[in-house]
Order: structure tokens, then sequence, then C-alpha cells
């Protein structure tokens, strides 16, 4: 078993590595990074281009770039932007971000989708399915960057209700708030309500969907049917066999899931500020910058491939079936 | 038959009258109150954003001089913009692109999951491993940051290159999936019996296989219009999709994203217009799930317990 | 019921365990209303066995589950099913559940997916146990699930205990679900199928298990199947469903020699048995079960029946005593004292072959297949694979197949017998060994030879649902193997309802879709579809094992006469031997990748000489209680072991009851010396056994 998943992550790996030069190739043939420095008035003069070309080592071939570059991570040097920061100074404090973000999201999502899911199954054609089935459709249908913008509004309106601050849509903290570990806490809180709102609903809709349906086969199961032959009556049979049955099927979605994530977290980030990696994203595109793009596009490998191997972990353990001896 | 009527008439002579497969789909799908007012409301859909322009007074590239962020009204229905474009003939331009290409999206890019899963699950060997392969890498890559990358390229050009763009991004759970199911149908009998019969592989795939998938890819070419108007619009909403002059539904919600809270109409009709369009999506592609599937999954459940008792 | 019926009725003296009286079930459907069940009574006593016989769709199971109140909340239920004198209808699920498992328990069709599977099957059946006595501890109901385990006869079952369900065969998840079904010693267990997944020898050791089950418990069984041998064998008293409502009851015995229901005679006449000495044609019933939605007035059988009378379509009988303990529901009933189904059915005899009168050794040799070998790598790993094992599926087989015979190649799931078909189909050089189609060795043919060779090999598979392409009509279906051939259009156009009128269909059927038919008919289009090329060689793999047996009657039938009428050869795979010994004129008998015995069939039929033989034909029940119960089963122990690792020496050593037998010498033999063929004294007869002895089975 833990051979096998070994294999799985070197290969990996490789995905990974080969998705970063795709991305880096991309972006060196389409980006002309000197754009906006060739067009600045007065124009610098040719030699000073020139130079500046060759500090980006716009010349060489794209596949030594990326060897030089890549060559560089692996030492922990992730180079420098276009204007000449290191990309390093941000980066973590980005990853840091962003991963809050993503993994209370994600939590929350899995959880309260997995128990809306089960009762929607459980509860089939009842009132509670129809109004989680009519929540999810509708939450899947909202763009994220509508959901966000709608949620700004409604946490608006409860700031107008309440006559204070409840909720913050701008940033992680207040820039300039100072107070007890608690009242930072709890500033922290009032930005964090909204943001993981946007990507836990999603979640939430998604997650539900696929264990409602997961579910509903379990139901018409034989081995249900067996556990109520022995004499459980169809509640504790439902939980104890058909739960734990249905939940196996999810281990994969959790892997696709996490897409979903991805580009929401983008949209999130960038509506209510947070300085994360969907947000750098954006910026380094906009600024035309290959080296946080292909640092964007390693970290989002990396937590795609993660997720998938997380998702194979969790399938063994959840499913005996493939659990090799 | 003379020599053997008792073989004849052992066979029966009554056929089980059942209604046609597509008669029932049809009277499933029209059961499902939901679908049935999806299926209306994109009609309604379409054909508004393709005639309204025709009779409407203003064209969305025109300026109204003497109306600058002017609220709804009887001769701007749905207002203007801070330059005096007219958001009425604005929206319904962008709801024809927003719709033209989600609909292109999904056929494409369920045609091309359809030929590579099947190609994938029927040749098997190094063909299958070589595009799985091409799909984990595919998936791997964010389409969202591979699309945005490109986006300078495809600036002037025309929007088709970029349905290709988003149909290249949008098929390979599909095809997993196809690939998943061809392989269970490459061991079907009536598959088998048309290789020992000497049928060749390609017309195998599109005489049996494909057809035989026809439910999983109505449904998911439906479901993936939905999310390809959602990718649409993203990736317009940042700049990276539809190029101005021309306008889509995502592009016309970040204009109006920012005065969203003073002049509701700039962000409202956009995004309720959206909205609107994939959750009908949606529903559709949920009742034809369960009008296609519910008697796919009947009989594959039959199917089972009838190798099961056989073997 | 009055006093003097219940005199006449000997099980009800000493007070029935469940009494069900005028049970209905009624489910919602895109047709409207099924009536699954209508109006069904029984009852059975203590320690009694009742089987209820009938075929898909007449209601049998759905019965069983409402007597367990397993129903889906979308049945309606009406009537009343008493346990002792607890009324279980209407009763509410926490209520049900103290009584199920406890009082009543069930044993199910399908053992794959009867047990959960991600839970070891010792805390399975331990779960059963607790369920109803909290009081007990875990690892207390852990040892006595370990007990009951070994009880139904599972090897080694404390470490067993700890294995999931996937990690068990057929036969030894059933055993495990006989063991959580006796754990709270009910009073009755309701067996649903218990023995239709599994191949025979595993059926014979899993009804066997039931009997210990009712001994050690002393329940009453009732014993839901579609097969009358088993039946047979097994039951006191049976039961025969139609249209979901009981048409026929009586004692096992005066049913089977006695039946007074149209219905019965014919089932009874439409097997084929292990013990017939003559070919006689089988009796068909014409036509199929009716469609359970809007049932006429009048009886459910008459469009079938043959001595249906105009009351037959105004009234449905009553079932009504007919003789001592013997219930039928039949207005004619009177008249079938002692009627012979061939007689009632009117039958006709079947055509000998033209090519009986040449003896076999003078006609061609359609099929010869040498020494073939067919060997799966069983690999692991995603990127780099490697070879971790061998399975051994075909291991060096031989046979031919001659102008106008039939050779029958039996054997349980697993022993190669499909891989072996699928070898010869394809038509490529086989791993080792040769195989020669009509005299031309299929090694070296370029990819043009080998499709004009495969116009004469073609193929019925065994599910008639699989095996057409439910998006085809049937016009094209037929005609895909002539359109794949290059023949004409307008020739195609007059074949097509030549083939459907040959397999006996309509030629107005062509439009329709497959799944427009019955199961029946299905086969039938695929054998027209086979015939279409006009092949040599008919490669039949379990044809008509998915097939009710009254259909199947039909289809057998079918077979004889167009073999007969076009000089076919058949090869016929098969796990049924009653079906064998029925249609074929030759067998072959496979064990793990092996032939080991191959004959004439009456000689390998009456004298078996290889043991695995003998103990397979041992395992088939014969529809018939006399000869049921004068017969001495042979068991074997274990499960067949694994392809990719056969034992040395004689592969069938590790089961053989002959091997245990021996002394230490003869049994190093058995262990070191990998028997081959040999002739025995009959003509047509070969051993693979060092120790082959004749034994009649039957």
């Amino acid at each position: 078993m833990a051979r096998f998943l070994v294999r799985r992550l070197l290969n990996y790996v490789a995905l990974c590595l080969i998705a970063t030069f795709l991305a880096f190739g991309l972006a060196s043939l389409t980006f002309n990074p000197l754009a906006a420095y060739a067009e600045r008035t007065p124009p610098p003069p040719p030699a000073a281009i020139a130079a500046k070309r060759a500090e980006l080592r716009l010349d060489d071939p794209i596949p030594a770039r990326f060897v030089g570059w890549i060559g560089d991570v692996a030492l922990g040097d992730f180079g420098t932007t276009t204007t000449g920061t290191p990309i390093g100074e941000q980066l973590f404090s980005r990853i840091g971000v962003s991963l809050r973000l993503f993994a209370l999201g994600t939590v929350i999502g899995v959880v309260v989708g997995v128990l809306v899911g089960v009762t929607g199954a459980v509860r089939q054609y009842r009132f509670t399915d129809y109004a989680s089935t009519v929540f999810s459709f509708v939450i899947l249908s909202i763009p994220v960057f509508v959901l966000a913008q709608l949620l700004k509004f409604g946490g608006l309106q409860l700031n107008a209700a309440a006559g204070t601050t409840i909720l913050y849509f701008q940033g992680e903290v207040t820039p300039s708030f100072r107070g007890s570990a608690g009242a930072e806490l709890l500033d922290r809180l009032q930005h964090l309500v909204l943001p993981t709102l946007a990507i836990a609903l999603q979640q939430i809709a998604y997650y539900s969907r696929y264990q409602r349906s997961a579910m509903l086969d379990v139901l018409g199961s034989d081995f249900l049917r067996t556990a109520q032959a022995k004499g459980l009556t169809r509640p504790r049979a439902l939980f104890k066999h058909g739960l734990r049955t249905a939940l196996i099927p999810m281990a994969t979605l959790f892997a696709f899931g996490f897409g979903l994530l991805l580009t929401g977290g983008v949209f999130t980030e960038r509506i209510f500020g947070w300085f994360g990696m969907g947000d750098w994203l954006v910026y380094g595109i906009q600024r035309q910058d290959t080296t946080i793009v292909a640092t964007v596009t390693l970290f989002v490998a990396v937590l795609v491939l993660l997720s998938g191997w997380l998702s194979d972990v969790l399938y063994a353990a959840l499913d005996p079936r493939i659990r090799i001896r | 038959m003379t020599a053997s009527t008792d073989l004849g008439t052992g066979a029966g002579e009554q056929v089980i009258d059942q209604p046609r497969r597509g008669a029932l789909v049809l009277r499933r799908l029209l059961g499902n109150r939901l679908a049935v007012v999806g299926l209306g409301v994109i009609v309604a859909l379409f054909v508004l954003a393709y005639t309204a322009p025709l009779v409407y007074h203003w064209d969305y590239e025109e300026l109204d001089y003497t109306a600058f962020l002017a609220a709804p009204s009887a001769d701007h229905w749905f207002g203007t913009t801070q330059v005096g474009g007219d958001v009425f003939a604005q929206t319904m331009r962008g709801l024809q692109k927003s719709l033209v290409i989600g609909l292109l999206v999904g056929v494409i890019s369920t045609a091309v999951a359809a030929v590579v899963g099947a190609a994938a699950g029927y040749f098997g060997g190094w063909v299958d491993r070589s595009l799985m392969w091409l799909v984990d890498l595919l998936l791997v890559l964010p389409s969202f940051l591979v699309i945005a990358i490109v986006s300078p390229t495809f600036r002037g050009q025309t929007w088709l290159v970029f349905v290709l763009l988003l149909a290249l991004f949008a098929w390979m759970i599909t095809a997993r999936i196809v690939r998943g199911m061809t392989l269970t149908l490459r061991e079907r009998e009536f598959v088998k019996a048309a290789r020992f019969m000497g049928v060749p592989p390609w017309k195998i795939i599109f005489r049996h296989i494909v057809p035989n998938m026809s439910s999983l890819l109505i449904i998911d070419a439906t479901i993936t219009v939905g999310t390809a108007i959602l990718a649409e619009t993203g990736l317009s909403f940042f700049g990276f999709g539809v190029q101005p002059p021309d306008v889509s539904l995502g592009s016309l919600i970040a204009a109006g994203v920012d005065s969203a809270q003073t002049f509701p109409w700039l962000f409202g009709f956009s995004a309720g217009f959206l909205i609107l369009a994939v959750l009908s999506v949606n529903l559709v592609g949920d009742g034809l799930r369960d009008a296609l599937d519910a008697g796919s999954v009947r009989s594959r459940r039959a199917d089972r317990r009838a190798r099961g008792s056989a073997t | 019921m009055t006093a003097a019926e219940q005199f006449l009725d000997p099980v009800l003296a000493e007070g029935p365990v469940l009494t069900v009286s005028n049970l209905s079930v009624s489910f919602p459907s895109e047709a409207g209303r099924v009536d699954a069940v209508r109006g069904l009574s029984y009852e059975i006593a203590t320690g009694e066995v009742l089987g209820i016989v009938g075929e898909s769709g007449s209601g049998k199971s759905v019965s069983s589950m409402a007597v367990m109140g397993l129903l889906p909340g979308s049945a309606r239920i009406s009537g009343s099913v008493r346990f002792r004198d607890t009324e279980l209808i209407g009763k509410p699920d926490v209520e049900l559940s103290r009584i199920r498992g406890r009082r009543i328990a069930m044993v199910f069709q399908d053992p794959l997916s009867a047990l959960t599977p991600v839970f070891t099957v010792g805390d399975q059946v331990a779960e059963a146990l607790q369920v109803h006595r909290r009081e007990l501890s875990a690892s207390a109901a852990r040892n006595r699930a370990v007990e009951l385990l070994d009880l139904v006869g599972i090897p080694n079952a404390g470490s067993r205990a700890k294995a999931f369900p996937h990690e068990f065969s057929g036969g030894m998840r059933q055993r495990a679900v006989i063991a959580m079904a006796i754990a709270n010693d009910p009073d009755l267990i309701i067996a649903d199928e218990p023995t239709t997944a599994l191949d025979v020898t595993v059926q014979a050791q899993v009804l066997d298990v039931l009997k210990t089950a009712r001994e050690v418990t002393g329940a009453g069984i009732l014993l839901i199947t579609h097969d009358l041998g088993v039946v047979a064998g097994v039951a006191d008293r049976v039961l025969v469903m139609y249209a979901g409502r009981a048409v026929e009851s009586a004692p096992v015995d005066e049913l089977f020699a006695r039946p007074r229901m149209p219905y019965t005679l014919g089932l009874l006449g439409s097997l084929p048995r292990l013990d017939d000495e003559e070919r006689r044609p089988l009796v068909p019933i014409e036509g199929q079960p009716p469609a359970l939605t809007n049932l006429p007035a009048g009886c459910p059988f008459t469009p079938r029946c043959p001595l249906a009378v105009d009351l037959c379509r105004e009234v449905e009988p009553e079932l009504e005593i007919v003789a001592m303990a013997h219930r039928a529901a039949c207005h004619r009933s009177s008249e079938l004292v002692r009627s012979d189904a061939t007689d009632v059915y009117g039958v006709s005899t079947l055509a000998e072959a033209g090519t009986g009168e040449v003896p076999r050794g003078e006609r061609p040799v359609v099929l010869a297949v040498r020494d073939m070998i067919k060997h799966y790598p069983i690999t692991r790993g995603t990127v780099l694979r490697r070879r971790i094992g061998t399975v051994h599926a075909v291991d060096g087989v031989s046979f031919e197949v001659r102008q106008g015979e039939t050779l029958g190649l039996v054997g349980e799931s697993g022993c190669g017998k499909t891989t072996t078909l699928m070898e010869i189909l394809s038509l490529t050089q086989p791993e080792r060994g040769s195989v020669e189609v009509l005299g031309r060795d299929v090694t070296g043919l370029d990819r043009k030879a080998r499709t004009r060779l495969r116009r004469d090999v073609q193929v019925v598979f065994q599910d008639p649902v699989a095996s057409l392409d439910p998006r085809m009509p049937v016009a094209d279906i037929i005609a895909e193997p002539l359109v794949t051939h290059g023949v004409l259009r307008s020739e195609i156009r007059t074949r097509v309802p030549e083939l459907l009128r040959l397999v006996g269909l309509r030629p107005e059927h062509a439009s329709r879709y497959p799944a427009e038919f019955s199961g029946g008919q299905r086969q039938r289009i695929g054998i027209a579809r086979a015939l279409a090329l006009e092949p040599k060689l008919l490669v039949l793999d379990e044809p008509v094992s998915a097939l009710d047996v009254s259909i199947q009657a039909g289809v057998v039938n079918l077979l004889e006469e167009l073999r007969v009428r076009l000089g076919l050869a058949y090869l016929f795979v098969a796990h049924d031997l009653s079906v064998v010994r029925h249609i074929a004129d030759r067998v072959a008998v496979m064990y793990l990748g092996r032939i080991v015995e191959i004959g004439e069939v009456r000689t390998v039929f009456r004298a078996p000489q290889h043991p695995y033989t003998q103990a397979l034909l041992s395992a088939i029940p014969v529809p018939d209680p006399a000869v049921e119960r004068a017969r001495e089963r042979i068991l074997l122990t274990g499960d067949l072991p694994s392809p990719a690792d056969p034992p040395a020496g004689c592969r069938f050593r590790s089961r053989c009851f002959r091997y245990t037998a021996l002394d230490a010498a003869d049994q190093r033999r058995c262990e070191q010396d990998d028997p081959a063929l040999e002739r025995t004294d009959a003509p047509d007869q070969q051993v693979a056994c060092h120790f082959a002895a004749p034994y009649a089975v039957l």
C-alpha cells in the first residue's frame, strides 16, 4: 500500500513539473514584460532596454530559462518579479492567506455538504430534500463573483441594521488595529466570515448533490436489506451500513472539488481584497509577469496533486476492497 | 416454417407493447416541473436575446449623450452607464454571447470527450495510457490560468478562438467517465459479437459504443453548457475573455460591480440574467438525468442480477 | 378454513409458525400499478420446509419481503401475515426489527451484495448477535460469531472472521449469511434463491449447510427458488406461484407425481433431466408471463394454456382442494389426473439428424483445438508494471468438433471454459498450441483471410439483454454481419425476414427494438444474427442459462432443430449439465484450465470415471423427489483453488475424495504426476486421473 502511494506521488511530481513548464512556456511566449518599460516617456535608450532584456534572460531559449528558474526554486530561490522584487518575500505570506481560506472553506463545505446530502437522500421527495436541492442548484448557478458581491450586500445590510460594523469585507485584518489577542482574533473573524462563506457555500452545494446521489444508490442496496433483516432498525442500518459505504465515492470527488475551490479562491480573494495566491495570479497576468505566473502555477499544481494524492489515501482508508496487501 | 410449428409458436406471438424510448424520456422529462420551467426559460432567453435587439431602439455600441447613469425608464429600459450606453441593449448582446459560447463549448467538449474517452477505453494499452496522461495533465493545469495567460494573443481575434480554448479545458472529466463506461461496454456481448463478426474497431466505436452512451453525453453536454457559461463570464469579468468592444455578461458585471450599491441596474440585470440562464440549464440537465438515467439504472441493476443468477 | 380441512392437512396439526392470508402487494410504476402479489395464502409448520417455486416476476420474492416488512415505502400491502400469534402487517419498524433476525431470519440470493463491503465478516455476524442481545460483550459476540462461522463450515473461522466480504468466495459469503441467519436461533428462516448465484457443487454444499441450520435451530424454512430440482431435494411441501398467485400447492411427492395445474405440468415437462435416457423433446410453454398491470379478468395463464376454455377467460379459478392436502387453481384440474406434459402441450417428436447415419469418424472436422494455452499475467503498479504471477486460465486443452455434432464444454465458473471460447473466437494464434477451423490453421492468417474465416464461425452469447445493441432495430442487428461482409443490400432485404422466420419470429418484428422483446425472443434474435452468414460452426456461450425454464425449453428445441436442418456443428458451453445431457453428443468436463474427462455424452453421464465429473453430476439435483431421496451426494470440500496457483501434480487433488482414501504411496503419485487424458474401455471416453474408476451417480 505504502509503495503504491509513493509511486503515485512520484507520478504526480512529474506531472507537476510538466504543468509548470507549460505555464511558464506559454507565459514566456505570450507576455511582453518590457512593453510597459519600453513605452515610458521619455523612452529609455535601446542600451537600457537591452540590459533589461539580458537581466530577464529574454533571449535565452524558453527551456533553458525554465531549467534555470526551476533549479533556483529547488534551492529555495523563486526569482524576482519584472519590477525586481524577490518572489520569496511575498510567497509564504500569500500561501498562508490562501490556505487559511481554502482549508476552512473545504472543511465546512465537506462536513455540511455530506450532512445536507444524506438528509436529502433519506428524506427523498420531502420538503427538506426539495429545499436542499433548490439551494444547491441556485448556489451552483451563481458565479462566485456575483455570489461574493451578494454576500457583500448582505454584510452591508447587516451592519446597517446593527448600527455598527459586524462584518468587514476588505482584507484580512483592520490595518491599524491594535488590541488584546482576543480582540485581534475577533477582528480576524469579522473579516473571515464573508469570504469563507463565499467558498463554503459553493462547496456545500457541490458535495451535497453528490452525497445525495451516492446515498440514494446505497439506499436500494442488498446489504442494507441484510442489515435490516438482522434486526437493525432502518435509521440505524442507514447510518451504520449506508453512510459508511456512501462516503467511498466522495473520496474521488474530493480531488475534483478542489478545482472548483481554486477558481472560487481567485475571485473571492480578489473581491474581498485578500492578498493570496489567486489575487497574485491576476496581478501577475495583468503585469505580464512570467515568474509570478509560473510560481502560482507551481503552487496550484502542487495543491491539485496533493489533493489527488490525498483522495487516493482517503479512498484506500475508506474502501477495504482497494487496499493492496 | 411448417416443419417446426412447435418452435414458431414457442417464440410467442406477442411483443411487449412498450412506448418507444424517445417518447418515454420526453414523458418523464415533461413530468419534471422544474426541468420544464428551465427549458422554457432557456428558449425564452434565446428568443429574447436574438429578437429584442432587432426591435429595440438603441444599439449596444450606441451612446446617449443626454443620459449618463440614468435609472431605468421607458426610453432606456434598464437605464444607462456612465458614458450613456444603453444597459438593455448591452445586456441582450451579452446574453447572446454568453449563451452561444456556452452552447458551443458544451457541444464541442462533449464530442471531444466522447471520441477520446471511447478510444482510450476501447483500444487500451499505450493509446489509453497516453490519452489518460494527457487528461491528467490538463486537469492539473488550471484552465482559468492558461486561458488568462494566453488571453493577450486572442485580443483582436474572433471570439471563436475563446470558445475553442474553453472547450479545450472542459472535456477531461467527461472523457474519464466515457472511458470507464467504454471499458464496461467493450465487454458487453453485443460489442463482442460485432468484433467476432469482423467489424473494424472504429466502426464499433461509432456504431455501438458512442450511441450507447448517448444519455450520459446528452446530460453531460447540458451540464457543460452551464459550467462553460460560468467560466466564460468569470474570465470576461477579469478582462481575459470576450474582448471589448464586444460584451458578455461577465464584462458587463465587472463594469457595474463597483457602483452596484448606488446604481443597481448596472449590476443587477446582467447578474440576474446570468443566474437565470445557468440555473435553467442546470435544471434541464438534472431533469434529463432523471429522465434518461432512471431506466438505465434500473436495467443495469436488473442486468447485474441476471448475470449473477446465471453464473 | 374449516375444521375438516385442517384435519385433512396434516401440516397444520402442530399449528403454523407463519400464516399468510390473502396477502396482496402492489407497486406504482410508469405503466400503472403493478400487482406483484395478488391474494396469496399459505402457512408453514414448525420445522417444515416449504418451497415456493415460480419464474421471474411471479411475485415469490416480493411476498417474502412483505413478510419481513422490507418492502420500500411505495409498496401497498394488504392482507395478513401472522407470525405465531403476532400480526406483522402494519407493525412499526422498531417493533418489526425486534422480530427480524431473532425470530425470523433471512438468506438472500446474491451473497456478493448482501454483505456490507466495508465491515469484516466477523463483525457483521457479531452485529446480528448484539443487536438483539445488548448485554452481550463485544468479545463474547466475536467469539460466538467465530463459532457460528465454524458451524456453517468456514475453515479457519478464527482468522477468516477478520476478512472482508470481497476476500470470500461466493459460497463462503453465502455461508456467512446463513451464519447470521441462525445466530439467534430463529423459528423461521426465509431463504430467497439462496443458491441461484452459485455453482452446482457449491450449491450442494450450501443446501447441506441449510439442512444443518434447520437441524440446529429446528426452524421452519421458506425456500424460494425457480429450480424445481432444488425443491425436489429439500422441500416437504411445494407452492407454485404464477402471476402473483398460488396456483398449486401440495406435498412434494404428490406435486411432482400428479400435478393438477397445466402450468406446473408444463414446468415439469420443460425441464431437461440429468437422468433422461432417451432424447425427448422438451415442453416449451408458449408466450410469456403476463405483465402485472391491469390484468384482464380470468385465469392469467389462459393465453399460454393448451387447455383453456371460455370459462378460463372469464373467471379466475380459486385455489381449491383437489386431493388430500393438494390444492390447485384450475377449472380443468379434474381432467389432469395422470396426464403427460407432452400430450397436453402437443409436442411433436424430434426429427433425427440426417448426419446421424454417417459415422462420426468419417465426418469432417470443423474445429480442432490442440494443446491450447492461455495465461494471463497478474501485474502490479501503474507506472512501472511488473508481473507478479500468472493465471493459468487455459492450460493445455485439446478437442475436436465434427460436422453435425454438439460438443458440450462444462465446468464451474473459473474453470476456463469461457476463456477457451474467446481464444477460439479471436481466430488468432494462441499462446501455445493450435486452433484449426475447417482444416485451416489460424496461425499466420492475414487480416483478410481471418475476416473471411469469421463467416464460418459465429457466436451466441449468454445474456439476451447484453448481446443485442439496445439502440438498433432488429433488422439492423441481424443485417450487421451481412453488411460487414459485403453482402448486397437487395440480398440483405430478403435474408432478414427469412432469418426471422427461421428462428420462429415474425418478419413484421424487424423494425422493433430489442427492449420490446422478451428474453427468449431476444435470444432467438441473437441466433438469427449468428446464422446470417451461414456458418459451419456455432459457438454457444451458455445460451439458455439466463432464461426461465419454460422459455429455455423453446430455445433448446430450436437449437436442436436448426442443427439438424442446417447440418451445423455446435460448441456448447454450459454449467447446467442437465441441458448438456439433453443437447450434446459429446461432453468435455473442464477443471482449472484442463479437460479432465471427455467423451460420448451417454457414456460420461452413465459411467463417469473422473472424481470431479462424478462430484459434478452428483451435485445436480434431479426434479424428482423419489430419485433425489435415494441419491447419495458427493460433497466436494473447499473452494476452487486459485488458477494463479494450481496444486502441483493432479490439480483436482486438493478437493478429491478419492485422493484422501488412497495410501501414502498412491497419494504421492497424485502429488507429483500430472495425469494426462487417457482412453478408457469405453469406445469414446478419455479421463485424466491416475485412479480412474467408473461410478454411477445416477
